[in-house]
């Protein structure tokens, strides 16, 4: 097989485009997390905007529909004072028939700067990024299941900064790992940073039989995958992605994998419990957890405004 | 031609000794990450200033990014309130005066101070800006390629380090000359 | 037309021949090997000095895309790119639009590339009409319009009661029926199940897949008796399976193709879609099976699977992007590359892309075949002359086919061909672009 270079990587090994955690060093993504630390203030300003990429212009191209995501990349982007341009693709030129490739090419001529793509199939962001002009950055705002880059990094930054130490910590992610590409992305980063223990937990419909290579230990019983646990990360449960016979229904989950406060209590009493959003209250968790002490879903949204801001600020930055 | 020797510590005294004459009632120190900011915290104990002193970083504002990147450094905390305050800059070493630029805006970001100075170590010259030190322990001139930089040892002495040693040798250059 | 090849080391693997001699044509046919006829006078001599001269490659496995895909491929493409890469003659699939599942087609597309004079094209008739795997062809008919068989590309068939009838039916005749073991529910994924699909996110294609459509084609050739050739075998165990149904009586051969001979799932990278192919890249220890299997004679052949897809089909998201890739100009590069790496001698090797595909193309049509995959003295002569020992790298700007797609983009490899005869006739050399 010929070697084939890393496309998220210039020769210097900068990064250029986020496309996936994988195939990042551990250099790499604390600095990301220490960037995302230092701009973590800006929100706190009364002038909540530096001009780091002012005159850039940024495209959302969102083929998968996602008004949260997309707000809270448009909110980074405009912090950093770079203009944003949010393209409706489902109901644009796509749908007529337009390939993708074409789409980027048309986009580029109108001068973009970066593009933050959500795709429904593995790999598109990687071919746009082999198709895009020297100084034009591309960020994986999720493609198919293979990766959610910036959810991987803004969880491990949410756990870095309520746990401190990763080397020190059981991390459980529960719930539909087979469609999740936040479950990958997660992996990747907390194995990367150094994670002691990294579970996956849920039924064998929806944990890929190969997953362990990934360096995770799997688990079919919540009770065995949440005893110990520093941090919990629920996923949520993918019905748009679930087709033929991988689940009976979403009363059956719950009943045997949904968090609740009782069953929170097998983790350690100081565990955090996150969840990338959006939450389905009462399939994969109990509102009583999402609203209670332990949950810090809602810091987590402030943290991805600020390592979004650092990936932007750190592929912008670098040549190709 | 001569090592360059240039004493932190003893123009870090001679900045002690100077300071007081640009500060009012309410002054509150800011030095600029990282050089300056080591001067500030001295000065702050030094001159038994209540509070700490703010810390600036120039990251966010700098001109160069699209060359360099996002620059290492530290992040900007001021521990009062911006505006309505009189506010004297620390720095080590003031040179074309972009750092400075950059860290005016940072510290409008947050409000509108009252005053804003300058106090710097070394003002060695070659300013590309209409910027000056309202106070300057030491003037020197060197080469454009040299960096002169403050360094701490672990004991927190203070020293200055410059790359390289010595300018390179042509008929123009401008020889060293230190002046108080 | 009366050519001499001389000064070259002819390998004929049907009768074990391997030694320096000159091989006299005449007439279109082989008139002396290693000596020549008395009093015979070339018009045309042909130096084949530092070359080996085998017979012309048989490639099991090639799609041509004519009729109906013409902004895929044509006949004059493909089969100028067939004759570049030293293959004479080629089995075409019949998943072509219309499908060739009646005689018109089929007769059509014979005459066509006869009149091209390139690489000799023998049909699969579809097994079922359309390929929609319920109703039976009418395979008698096809036969003699020249199908050598019958096959369902990559169509298989869900109802194993029309499977059981058209292997019967078939049977009767004796026509072999040239089948790809995919279960249709199993092997709908896009990359093969295991630890790289997963981490790229890609649905798979688990190995049961094969295993249960060989389990299910072997019960049913229990009871039916006829001839069946698996085609793209692509996993270890599915060859296990296959060596137990032979010990077991069963008339089954079968092929492999240089991509799952040669790469991995690992050859997908970042998503390259000249990776995305039927069967799916697998994994190592099923490379390692198929390249023992080649060797030991369980695999009787290797095939290109030529498969041209145009740019626009391949320029998608790795899981949108068509199947397929270009390999008639790389087959004998990768059987040598292969034959190389295993430490066998030229006659084994070359073997696996001569005689032993024309002994199952003869199945299919014994009387047509006299010569083809062999040098003979009295029978056609279809002759690939070329240099072993010159490496040439793979830019699919330069590929003869339409398709410009391979995963062997970059790769150096082993053996250029120099001259390529079909019929007693030159038909690539250096005379020809």
């Amino acid at each position: 097989m010929l070697a084939k270079h890393n496309p998220q990587l210039n020769r210097h090994g900068e990064l250029i485009h986020l496309l996936s955690v994988e195939g990042l060093s551990r250099d790499i993504l604390t600095h990301i997390l220490d960037t995302a630390t230092r701009f973590v203030s800006v929100s706190d300003r009364d002038i909540k905007k530096v001009p780091l990429l002012r005159g850039k212009t940024l495209f959302n191209l969102f083929f998968e529909n996602s008004t949260r995501t997309r707000t809270t990349f448009e909110i980074a982007a405009t912090r950093l004072s770079a203009d944003v341009i949010n393209l409706d693709i489902a109901r644009s030129s796509a749908s007529k028939g337009e390939s993708l490739l074409d789409t980027i090419a048309n986009l580029s001529a109108m001068a973009a700067d970066l593009f933050v793509v959500r795709h429904s199939e593995s790999g598109a962001p990687h071919l746009i990024a082999r198709h895009v002009a020297p100084h034009v950055h591309v960020i994986n705002a999720g493609d198919g299941r293979h990766a959610h880059p910036t959810q991987g990094l803004l969880d491990a930054y949410t756990i870095r900064h309520y746990k401190k130490n990763f080397s020190d910590l059981t991390v459980a992610i529960v719930g539909d790992v087979l469609h999740s590409r936040v479950a990958r992305s997660d992996i990747h980063a907390l194995t990367t940073l150094g994670c002691a223990e990294v579970r996956v937990v849920g039924p064998r419909t929806l944990v890929p039989a190969d997953i362990a290579p990934l360096g995770v230990r799997v688990f079919h019983d919540l009770k065995q995958g949440l005893t110990d646990c520093d941090v919990v990360i629920m996923l949520r449960l993918q019905n748009e992605r679930m087709n033929g016979a991988l689940l009976p229904s979403t009363s059956e989950f719950f009943k045997s994998y949904g968090l609740t406060p009782e069953r929170l209590l097998w983790a350690k009493p100081d565990a955090i419990v996150m969840h990338p959003g959006p939450i389905n209250r009462g399939v994969e968790i109990d509102s009583a957890v999402v609203d209670g002490a332990q949950s810090v879903i809602l810091p987590q949204v402030g943290f991805g405004i600020a390592v979004r801001m650092a990936v932007m600020g750190i592929v912008a930055g670098n040549d190709a | 031609m001569t090592a360059f020797h240039l004493d932190a510590e003893a123009l870090y005294s001679e900045l002690l000794r100077t300071l007081p004459a640009l500060q009012t009632a309410s002054t509150r120190l800011v030095g600029i990450a990282s050089g300056g900011a080591w001067l500030a915290q001295r000065l702050q104990r030094d001159l038994r200033l209540p509070g700490e002193p703010g810390v600036i970083s120039s990251s966010f504002h700098r001109d160069d990014f699209a060359k360099r990147g996002l620059s290492h450094g530290a992040r900007t905390h001021l521990p009062f309130d911006v505006q309505g305050a009189d506010i004297i800059i620390i720095d080590d070493v003031l040179f074309t005066g972009r750092t400075m630029r950059a860290v005016l805006n940072e510290l409008f970001d947050y409000g509108r101070p009252h005053s804003v100075r300058l106090a710097v170590l070394i003002d060695r010259g070659g300013r590309e800006l209409p910027i000056q030190a309202d106070l300057a322990v030491a003037r020197v001139q060197l080469a454009p390629q040299q960096s002169l930089a403050l360094a701490r040892d672990v004991s927190e002495r203070l020293c200055f380090e410059l790359e390289p040693q010595t300018a390179p040798t042509s008929p123009d250059s401008p020889s060293l000359v230190s002046k108080g | 037309m009366r050519i001499l090849i001389k000064n070259g080391r002819i390998i004929d693997p049907a009768s074990g021949w391997d030694r320096p001699g000159p091989l006299a044509i005449a007439h279109g046919c082989i008139v002396g090997r290693g000596q020549l006829p008395d009093g015979f006078e070339p018009q045309q001599v042909i130096d084949a000095s530092g070359c080996w001269v085998i017979p012309g490659l048989v490639d099991l496995a090639a799609r041509l895309r004519e009729p109906g895909c013409e902004h895929q491929g044509m006949l004059a493409s493909e089969l100028a790119a067939a004759v570049a890469g030293g293959v004479t003659s080629l089995v075409c699939l019949p998943d072509t639009d219309p499908a060739l599942d009646e005689p018109g087609p089929v007769e059509m597309l014979r005459f066509r590339a006869q009149n091209l004079h390139q690489a000799r094209v023998f049909p699969l008739g579809a097994l079922t009409r359309g390929l929609q795997g319920e109703n039976l062809t009418d395979m008698v008919a096809l036969h003699q319009a020249g199908c050598i068989g019958f096959s369902q590309a990559e169509h298989a068939v869900t109802n194993t009661q029309v499977l059981y009838r058209a292997l019967q039916y078939a049977a009767t005749f004796d026509y072999p029926v040239w089948l790809r073991a995919q279960d249709a529910f199993l092997g709908t994924g896009i990359a093969a199940s295991g630890a790289l699909a997963t981490r790229l996110g890609l649905s798979g294609v688990p190995v049961a897949a094969e295993t249960i459509a060989l389990h299910t084609l072997f019960e049913l050739m229990r009871l039916t008796g006829g001839a069946v050739h698996i085609c793209r075998l692509s996993s270890a165990q599915g060859l296990q399976l296959l060596r137990q149904a032979r010990a077991q009586g069963l008339r089954i051969s079968c092929d492999v193709s240089i991509n799952s001979l040669h790469l991995t799932d690992a050859d997908i990278a970042y998503f390259d879609s000249s990776a995305r192919l039927n069967p799916p890249l697998r994994q190592q220890r099923d490379r390692d099976a198929l390249r023992e299997g080649l060797a030991d004679g369980s695999i009787n052949a290797l095939v290109s699977d030529h498969t041209p897809v145009d740019a626009n089909a391949k320029a998608l998201p790795f899981g949108q992007a068509e199947p397929g890739a270009s390999g008639l100009e790389l087959l004998l590069s990768l059987a040598l590359k292969w034959g190389q790496e295993r430490g066998l001698e030229p006659l084994q090797t070359l073997a696996t892309v001569t005689s032993a595909p024309a002994h199952i193309l003869s199945m299919g049509a014994p009387s047509r075949l006299a010569g083809c995959g062999r040098l003979q003295v009295n029978e056609v002569a279809d002759v690939c002359v070329f240099d072993p020992h010159t490496s040439w790298t793979v830019q699919p700007a330069q590929l003869r086919s339409q398709g410009k797609h391979t995963p062997f983009n970059g790769y150096e490899l082993p053996g250029r061909v120099r001259w390529t005869l079909v019929n007693g006739q030159l038909r690539f050399g250096p005379a020809h672009p």
